[in-house]
């Protein structure tokens, strides 16, 4: 498999980038859009959910395409996947646990 | 046929090498680079680990007092943080740029993308203080006079229009009767605002440090350093970069966003 010439990486070209820019820039003004819309009152709590899903579309972008992960080894990409795996392991634990016991929180 | 391949392979390496572009503790360019990616992507987990604690505490925190965190937040002003959202990405944007200058081989390039990626950086920076100001003059720093009623109380001393202070308090008295007393306001508001600094504080000591490493790069690349061969510096501090980025992605709806309608 190793392709050993020196000129064997990923180069992105600056199209690709302005691309992602313009997508970024685009979901920004969504972003802020829907926060001036009060979506709770179709579902509590609707407003939250779609700005943090918008914001993971744009962190998303950044690392495959800025981050270069898209066009990275296998090795790297599990190293990535692997990180945001031990993420959601304590966010979703801990959580879980708040969600879950009846802590006297207030 | 396959072994003389190999050997001119060799050759060739043996040639970079003594440019002083390949380390020698590696056979190839390429697994040098793949060494400085992967050991940049581990440091940069152990980052989200750390941004993570402060995610997960504010989201506990904001389940807990909703009403009080949605008030805090509208008290920033939206348009800030809108700008250096857009500065911000900006500035990823020229980062990536001067990595692709550097694998391209354009080293006036690589340096002016530097030096425009640290320009937009310090106007991030700049706006930051212009906000973290307005907070002081609204005394909404924790620990530091902190007074969630202080710009309805002194109508002159802040910044905002005759409307917004009668919208702002109308709001506090009914989050008063909701949690309380004025007592409660504060205290929970203060978690609110400890949070807004702790993580946008956070944010920017990254962000100076990324400016730090900015110019080490522009100074490097003023001397030629950065090769389509050898540029493991600018792609690791893009890295860093664009990883500060995304951080202030996640930081701008959860504390700028909430409840604007």
């Amino acid at each position: 498999m190793p392709e050993h010439s020196e000129h064997s990486e990923h180069i992105v070209s600056p199209l690709i980038y302005i691309l992602i820019f313009s997508a970024l820039m685009i979901l920004t003004l969504t972003t802020v859009y829907a926060a001036t819309v009060d979506l709770n009152e179709h579902f509590a709590g609707l407003n939250v959910i779609v700005a943090l899903v918008i914001a993971t579309c744009k962190a998303i972008l950044v690392i495959l395409f800025f981050m270069h992960a898209y066009y990275s080894s296998r090795r790297t990409k599990l190293i990535i996947i692997s990180g945001f795996f031990w993420l959601a392991i304590m966010l979703f634990l801990t959580l879980g646990d708040y969600a879950s016991r009846s802590w006297d929180v207030h | 046929m396959a072994f003389s391949a190999v050997r001119t392979e060799v050759k060739e390496e043996y040639r970079v090498h003594r440019t002083g572009e390949l380390s020698g503790q590696f056979q190839t360019l390429e697994q040098q680079k793949e060494s400085a990616t992967l050991g940049m992507w581990t440091f940069l987990i152990t980052e989200i680990l750390f941004f993570g604690g402060l995610f997960l505490t504010y989201t506990i925190n904001r389940h807990t007092y909703p009403d009080v965190f949605a008030i805090s937040s509208r008290t920033i002003k939206l348009s800030w943080g809108a700008i250096n959202t857009v500065v911000l990405i900006g500035s990823s944007l020229t980062m990536a740029m001067s990595v692709w200058s550097a694998q391209v081989g354009k080293k006036k390039l690589v340096t002016f993308f530097l030096i425009a990626t640290l320009v937009l950086g310090s106007v991030f920076l700049g706006i930051k203080g212009i906000e973290y100001h307005d907070k002081y003059v609204e005394h909404h720093i924790p620990g530091l006079n902190f007074d969630m009623y202080y710009c309805t109380n002194n109508p002159g001393a802040c910044n905002l229009t005759p409307e917004d202070l009668a919208k702002e308090k109308a709001e506090l008295e009914d989050l008063q009767k909701k949690v309380g007393g004025e007592v409660a306001v504060n205290s929970h508001a203060q978690l609110f605002f400890s949070l807004y600094f702790g993580m946008t504080g956070l944010h920017a000591l990254h962000m100076i440090i990324g400016a730090g490493l900015l110019l080490w790069l522009i100074i490097e690349s003023m001397r030629g350093r950065f090769t389509p061969q050898w540029n493991s510096p600018v792609e690791n501090v893009g890295l860093y970069w664009h990883f500060v980025d995304i951080v202030w992605i996640y930081l701008f709806p959860l504390l700028y966003l909430i409840d604007r309608h």
